[in-house]
């Protein structure tokens, strides 16, 4: 169980790879993973680049939590958050979460639960640079895309 | 009391500061007292806000040394 921020671009899918060497392959039979990357449009708006502030310190107590939560209603193998924090640009990864249980409706379930949550909980602030170079703070994350 | 305070995101730069350090007369106070009492009007809707790190609400108790955190919805993921 591992909860990563990351300053500077990260590969998700090298992340998942090292996280699965320490779950045996012949009980892992389900791995279920999200990657979010930054796009460079939002709001019929272009968007050049991306500012992700956070609160050090309670941004991981609040995943640790998320990821205990889902631990606690999903028998899982193996659980992974990784996050972005700082300045990002279009294409980034912005978020990894990946679970593994024995079965699929475990490692799916806990792995959109622990995304939602992570999106309505954890203290993360996102601010969009536009293509005419102005700023604007993000109100609320995209509701049931 | 003496309460560390912290802000984030539009909040931090409408106010123009992101941390302050607030001395109270008291030795309780709830989070949304100390907004008044920081600001002098009532707290803006949808605040968000934490204690010691916790997700907490306007009627959360903050005591003396704790630190309180006041933010807009947050928008990670």
């Amino acid at each position: 169980m591992a909860v990563e921020l990351y300053s500077e671009d990260f590969d998700p899918w090298a992340l998942v790879a090292r996280a699965e060497r320490d779950i045996p392959a012949e009980a892992r039979g389900a791995a279920s993973v999200f990657v979010g990357r930054m796009r460079d449009f939002n709001e019929d708006d272009t968007v050049t680049g991306l500012f992700l502030e956070h609160y050090p310190g309670m941004t991981e107590r609040e995943l640790e939590r998320i990821v205990a939560e889902a631990e606690s209603r999903w028998p899982l193998l193996g659980c992974l958050i990784a996050h972005r924090v700082g300045d990002v640009r279009p294409g980034d990864a912005l978020v990894l979460v990946a679970t593994w249980s024995a079965h699929r409706i475990a490692a799916r379930d806990a792995c959109s639960d622990i995304l939602e949550r992570l999106k309505h909980e954890a203290p993360f602030w996102k601010r969009e640079r536009l293509a005419d170079g102005s700023d604007r703070w993000v109100e609320k994350n995209t509701p049931g895309f | 009391m003496t309460v560390t305070v912290h802000y984030f995101a539009r909040l931090r730069e409408e106010l123009g500061r992101a941390d302050e350090t607030a001395e109270l007369p008291t030795e309780s106070i709830s989070v949304g007292d100390l907004w008044r009492h920081l600001h002098g009007d009532a707290p803006p809707e949808r605040l968000m806000v934490a204690v010691n790190q916790e997700q907490a609400a306007l009627d959360t108790v903050v005591r003396d040394g704790d630190e309180v955190a006041y933010f807009p919805p947050v928008t990670g993921g």
